[in-house]
């Protein structure tokens, strides 16, 4: 009897704890994500625009307006017209599907954390795996929907998981920096996409850019047009699931944490170093490679030039802020996708380029990586440090 | 017994590299002959130009060459090495590779350029140009890196540097102040990395990444903002400087002695490193805080302030080579101009072992391969413009790959010092 | 005679230990101060605030009667305190000279390093006091017992004339270390004052004037070398009566379990580190294999389980080939592998105990059906493991960083010792534990020896490789001298063996 009741207690403290560990989780990302906007807001001042007005901007363009929502309900009420309410709701899905290549993205970079890598590849990535999806999306032509969007999908897994393996075997055979060669890949994905789309992939016409993809590649869309909300961004979330399965509750998940926290306790364990590096890159290369083909089938249909706007760059923020865990990658990837589609509205609103985004990430990443400092800005005590060794030095 | 035993292994292994150096050698002659000798016509003629136009007194004579043999000439040279590698085995790589690299090279050039002339000198004298900015941030990562730091930020912190040379140039209309910004601007960039992953033990590649994410997005955000009108963005470029009777020697002169005061800063600087590191107490103190930061420390090395100076200075080199991008070359700052020379300086720093001088001629091959890659446009070569552009980062992964020459790096590369 | 030094009083806390507490101690002039206690008693925190490498947070120092502070390595310098740590503090890709220099570096030309009057003055140093070395030898080329020759020099060349010796013995042979008092006493002949700062109870009668004892952080007491005992130094070190020998009984061997041919192996570094080494293991036995740390044990060990390749020669476990097997084939051969480095391959730090319980067998039923992980059957083998080898833990979901050294190590046991098992390998079983885990370790390496299994201990210690053994077998320069019976075997024998004589051979000669 006592024995239980001292195991209940025992499990109850243990939940409190896991509480407090839970709040201590949020409370470094909260507040790095909080001081990013404010110095943000620090640049915008400096620049002379006003970064109350900017924010408001920003914040109507990735929620959309209350007072335009209210009405479009109105509307819908009265009439049965839904179509002013669709409309009003453009901003928040917009939101939604810029948040997509984030989460998928997100969780490349995640995934190689978990394991030690630091995956920077991620650009070139998705710009593969866009390039992959839409060929398959275009050429392709007869095809029932239910064979040629997945087809297509899996063409632009296939060519990110290519993209990633290449410098997954140069770290795992040679020892080559996967940093240094992730990038160098980003450059040699540019160049090859700006051959590709002058070249063999151009469309018909002067622009490069590759004709569309046929109709049964697209992801379904749930609205009318504008509303370009699809199937991408719960198949993004059904993706987070799948790697949070993979990490924590599969052999190979553990495998590849086990490489990832000590790589020669892996060794000494049985497991092989090599197969996992080559196995997380590839499959940090395919979920970015995902990424840009749900982008291409789902929103834009084509690849052009611009084709990402540094998808891959922002997803080192993302996953750090969530802490490299695939949920926390989903709530970072749901901010930056707000911050980065309300963004294009302050830019037009406020007249602010929307590069300062891009600043707001790199002060976030910092701040994310240096608790200390966060602790000192804002004089908390309890802030318990978790060492994480994310990278290593040359070619060890 | 024992002792033969551990011969025949290291003969077994001696006898393995033999065999694939030896291969390579002649996979590399088969493919030479292939592609350029059977693409060549016979009786055609290459002319490599030795002089650049109108600047020098002495005029030698351009040399000119029949393709199809001297490509012939090339594929067996190597043929015949990789025979004798094979038969009897050469005990330096480097000699191999050498080997490879000049015939190849030359090869391709006689065949790029069969029936048309092309400039030698004009190409060496812009391959140690576009060397510069990579050099310097190969000394970036040296300096650095000896005292145990590695700074992934340089692309940023060129980015930065090369804006803010462009603009104060532009508003004080004095280049040389805008150097002097640059240099000080790559400075308190690299003092802010320091002070993050020395104060705060922040792990070094993140904070370079944040640096580089952090400077591709100010530089762009102000340059959307500020510089889309020429009045700040429009500095003009350093003049060639001629050094009196040097640059007249015929090669040699154009390449070394006629150009800006960033090239021949950047000269000086790897001269100037190479001392300081091997032979001044600095230097010493740099490598032991690098190499057994601990063992420093015991002897009254101030560690801290070792990896914060060097850093620092680090962080100016690269602020220097910030600037060649636009006050050193195009007078005006485009969004991401540096387009990954950065990264390719960090590689020349791995590949130069660490040291000024192999950092330097690292940077030297980008800079010829990005050199080449011009000049092949120019000849109208039937190779895709993107492909040849993709060649200095293919080298670059080739490179890291340390099948050619690997290096040890600093032992404490890239660990906070705890006390 | 006066006190050269003194400390009163020091204490020194650090998050959660009290490392110091209220110590005195005081070094007469010329005079070798032994300081004696077992790994984690303080020994090392107290030398490193001498050393102004830490600040204490009381007491004061007195240095020939002075009060003083030292802030740092500078002024210890300054008051000619000098340290040789037991990590020697070496540059190995330097020279001799420009390890001795740094810090105090010669400048000639107002700017350059002169190298040539470091190296003369090294050279005087060498002939005074009898430390040979090569001033222009880079450190990496040199062994260990020289090494430690140019960190005495290191000191001397800064004219200490206070030496604090932290562990010097521990990577010598016998013979070498008798080579090092001779250093010492002609250093005492000069003048110098040394502290001594060793765990090993022999050395401390032979050689020092004054021993003082330390446990737990605390000061238990002085003691003259002519009253003391080794039993009674190690009651005063341990706090109670210790068996310096395992309990065990005499052991049945039975077949071969491992056989080892004529092996080759190469370190990380391409080094042929192993140079034809033979020898086999049986069931139900010990072999020891001693031997000075750097002599090929280390890459013996990590080529029997796979962590390195093997350069030439055959393993043979059970009638099974394994070099060039992989670690999985290997342990799933039934081999156990306890490593000298657990820190390094024996544990995932971050993570909670229950993973690190199944390192090996997360894999296998019932821990996972295909790739799934059973979280259940995880859990419940740690709980069992946990009270089955007594680690001690508040439960099996904290990460096993936050565990001391001993449970750590108790950790591998249990995980390596729950498995089906042939044949255990382990390497520096001991190394860094208190006495209390030292001696449960022991036990349950003999109790496994008594199930049958064959065992292998590889361990710089002579002590713990005499505890265990059955027989000894003693590598040299990658190569083993002599495979001895444990009971024959003196400690002399075995030291010139580890020096690379045979005791036999040379009295042949005689």
């Amino acid at each position: 009897m006592s024995e239980k009741a001292s195991k209940e207690k025992k499990e109850q403290t243990e939940k409190q704890k896991e509480q407090s560990s839970l709040r201590q989780a949020l409370l470094v990302p909260v507040l790095a994500v909080l001081s990013g906007l404010i110095l943000g807001g620090v640049v915008m001042a400096l620049s002379g625009s006003n970064p109350f007005q900017a924010y408001a901007a920003l914040f109507a363009g990735s929620f959309g307006s209350p007072s335009v929502i209210i009405a479009g309900m109105q509307t819908y009420f009265a009439t049965g017209d839904n179509n002013a309410l669709v409309r009003s709701l453009y901003p928040f899905t917009e939101s939604l599907v810029t948040a997509t290549p984030y989460i998928f993205t997100g969780l490349a970079v995640a995934i190689g954390f978990r394991a030690g890598l630091f995956n920077i590849g991620a650009e070139g990535q998705v710009f593969i795996g866009a390039l992959c999806s839409a060929f398959i999306g275009y050429s392709i032509k007869g095809l029932p929907m239910i064979i040629h969007l997945p087809l297509a999908l899996l063409a632009g897994a296939a060519g990110g998981a290519f993209w990633g393996m290449i410098p997954g075997y140069l770290k795992a055979r040679f020892g080559a920096h996967e940093v240094v060669n992730t990038i160098m890949m980003n450059w040699i994905a540019f160049r090859l996409s700006d051959w590709l789309l002058k070249g063999p992939m151009q469309a018909s016409n002067f622009r490069p850019v590759t004709p569309n993809v046929q109709a049964s590649a697209e992801l379904p869309r749930f609205f009318e047009d504008p509303l370009r909300f699809n199937l991408g961004f719960f198949l993004a979330l059904l993706f987070a699931y799948l790697v949070y399965w993979f990490l924590f509750k599969t052999t190979l998940g553990f495998e590849i944490r086990s490489v990832g926290a000590n790589p020669d306790a892996a060794k000494y364990a049985g497991m092989s170093i090599v197969k996992n590096i080559v196995l997380v890159m590839s499959l940090a290369g395919a979920l970015a490679g995902l990424g840009g083909g749900a982008q291409v089938l789902g929103v834009d249909h084509w690849v052009g030039q611009g084709f990402s706007s540094g998808y891959g760059f922002d997803a080192i923020a993302i996953a750090l802020l969530g802490k490299s865990h695939p949920f926390g990658v989903v709530l970072a990837a749901l901010l930056f996708g707000f911050l980065r589609s309300g963004a294009t509205n302050m830019q037009s609103m406020a007249g602010i380029p929307v590069d300062i985004i891009s600043i707001i990430q790199g002060l976030v990443i910092v701040f994310v990586a240096a608790p200390a400092i966060i602790r000192w800005l804002y004089r908390i005590k309890s802030i318990k440090v978790e060492e994480t060794v994310l990278t290593r030095g040359w070619g060890k | 017994m024992s002792n033969t035993n551990v011969q025949v292994t290291n003969l077994a292994l001696e006898k393995r590299k033999r065999v694939s150096y030896g291969m390579t050698l002649l996979i590399v002659g088969v493919l030479m002959y292939l592609f350029f000798g059977l693409n060549t016509q016979a009786g055609v003629q290459t002319t490599f130009g030795l002089n650049v136009a109108g600047t020098q007194a002495i005029v030698i004579p351009d040399l000119i060459v029949p393709a199809q043999t001297t490509i012939y000439l090339m594929v067996a040279i190597i043929v015949f090495a990789g025979a004798y590698q094979l038969a009897r085995g050469v005990k330096s790589t480097g000699l191999l590779i050498g080997i490879i690299a000049f015939t190849f090279v030359t090869a391709f050039l006689t065949w790029a350029a069969q029936d048309k002339s092309f400039n030698l000198t004009g190409m060496l004298s812009s391959s140690l140009v576009r060397a510069t900015p990579i050099a310097l941030a190969a000394l970036c990562g040296v300096i650095s890196e000896r005292a145990a730091v590695i700074n992934i930020g340089v692309e940023g912190i060129m980015l930065m540097s090369a804006q803010i040379a462009v603009v104060t140039a532009s508003i004080t209309q004095n280049l040389y102040i805008g150097l002097i910004a640059a240099i000080l601007v790559g400075g308190l960039v690299a003092a802010f990395h320091a002070f993050l992953v020395i104060r705060f033990k922040v792990d070094q590649v993140v904070s370079g990444v944040a640096i580089n994410i952090i400077g591709a997005g100010l530089t762009s955000f102000l340059s959307a903002k500020y510089l889309q009108s020429d009045t700040l963005n429009n500095s003009g470029t350093f003049p060639i400087i001629s050094i009196p009777i040097l640059s007249e020697i015929p090669v040699l002169g154009p390449t070394l002695f006629a150009n800006n005061i960033i090239v021949y800063l950047m000269l000086v600087l790897v001269v100037l490193m190479h001392i300081t590191l091997f032979y001044t107490p600095w230097g010493l103190r740099t490598r032991a805080v690098g190499e057994h930061p601990k063992a420093a420390d015991t002897l009254g090395v101030n560690v801290y302030l070792m990896r914060y100076v060097n850093v620092i200075i680090g962080g100016m080199i690269a602020g220097l080579g910030g600037a060649y991008f636009t006050i050193g070359s195009v007078g005006r700052f485009d969004e991401l101009m540096t387009s990954g020379k950065g990264f390719i300086g960090l590689a020349a720093t791995i590949f130069g072992k660490w040291t000024p001088i192999g950092a330097f001629a690292s940077s030297l091959i980008f800079g010829f391969a990005d050199s080449l890659q011009v000049k092949l446009q120019i000849l109208r070569v039937p190779i895709p413009s993107e492909f040849l552009l993709m060649a200095p980062y293919i080298v670059t992964m080739i490179i890291l790959t340390g099948v050619v020459g690997r290096a040890i790096p600093p032992a404490a590369d890239g660990q906070p010092y705890e006390k | 005679m006066a006190n050269v030094l003194e400390l009163q009083g020091i204490t020194k806390r650090f998050p959660g230990v009290l490392a110091n507490d209220k110590i005195d101690i005081a070094l007469r002039e010329g005079k070798i101060l032994a300081l004696l206690g077992e790994n984690g008693a303080g020994k090392s925190t107290l030398m490193n605030i001498l050393y102004g490498l830490y600040k204490p947070d009381e007491g004061k120092i007195f240095v020939r009667g002075k009060e003083v502070e030292i802030n740092g390595p500078n002024d210890a310098i300054e008051l000619g305190i000098g340290m040789v740590h037991q990590h020697f503090m070496l540059i190995p890709v330097m020279t001799v000279v420009e390890n001795v220099m740094l810090g105090v570096e010669s400048i000639k030309n107002g700017l350059f390093l002169d190298r040539e009057k470091v190296a003369k003055r090294i050279h005087e140093i060498s002939e005074q006091y009898g430390l040979e070395v090569d001033p222009h030898a880079y450190i990496q080329d040199l062994p260990v017992g020289i090494q430690q020759r140019v960190e005495i020099i290191k000191v001397l060349y800064r004219s200490a004339d206070i030496l604090i010796l932290d562990e010097p013995t521990a990577v010598l042979t016998p013979q070498e270390v008798e080579g090092l008092f001779k250093i010492i006493n002609t250093l005492i002949k000069a003048g110098k004052s040394i502290i001594f700062i060793t765990h090993k109870l022999k050395e401390v009668i032979a050689i020092a004037d004054d021993i003082s004892v330390l446990r737990l952080g605390r000061m238990v007491g002085s003691i003259e070398p002519s009253n003391a005992t080794p039993q009674k130094l190690a009651t005063m070190m341990v706090g109670r009566d210790v068996s310096l020998v395992v309990q065990k009984k005499v052991a049945e061997p039975k077949e071969a379990v491992l056989k080892v041919e004529n092996l080759f192996v190469r370190d990380e570094r391409q080094n042929m580190t192993v140079r034809g080494v033979s020898f086999e293991v049986r069931k139900g036995e010990v072999l020891g294999v001693a031997g000075v740390q750097g002599n090929g044990q280390t890459e013996l060990v990590y080529a029997l389980t796979g962590l390195l390749p093997v350069d030439g020669g055959t393993i043979e476990l059970e009638g099974k080939m394994l070099h060039n097997a992989t670690p999985r084939q290997i342990l799933e051969s039934g081999v156990a592998h306890i490593p000298e480095d657990r820190q390094r391959h024996g544990l995932i730090l971050n993570f909670p105990i229950h993973d690190n319980m199944v390192l090996c067998t997360y894999y296998k039923e019932p821990f996972a059906h295909g790739v799934s992980l059973q979280e259940k059957p995880i859990f419940s083998n740690a709980e069992e493991l946990i009270k089955q080898y007594d680690v001690r833990t508040p439960n099996i979901y904290v990460n096993v960083g936050t565990l001391s050294g001993g449970n750590q190590q108790k950790v591998i046991v249990a995980r390596e010792f729950s498995r089906p098992i042939d044949l255990l390998i382990a390497s520096q079983p001991t190394r860094g534990l208190d006495v209390g885990s030292i001696e449960y370790i022991h036990l349950q390496i003999i109790k496994k020896r008594d199930e049958g299994t064959g065992v292998l201990v590889v361990s710089s210690e002579l002590d713990e490789i005499l505890a265990l053994s059955d027989r000894i077998a003693v590598m040299y320069k990658g190569q083993i001298m002599d495979v001895l019976d444990a009971k024959q075997a003196t400690k002399e024998d075995l030291g010139l063996l580890m020096a690379g004589i045979h005791p036999e051979k040379t009295s042949k000669k005689k």
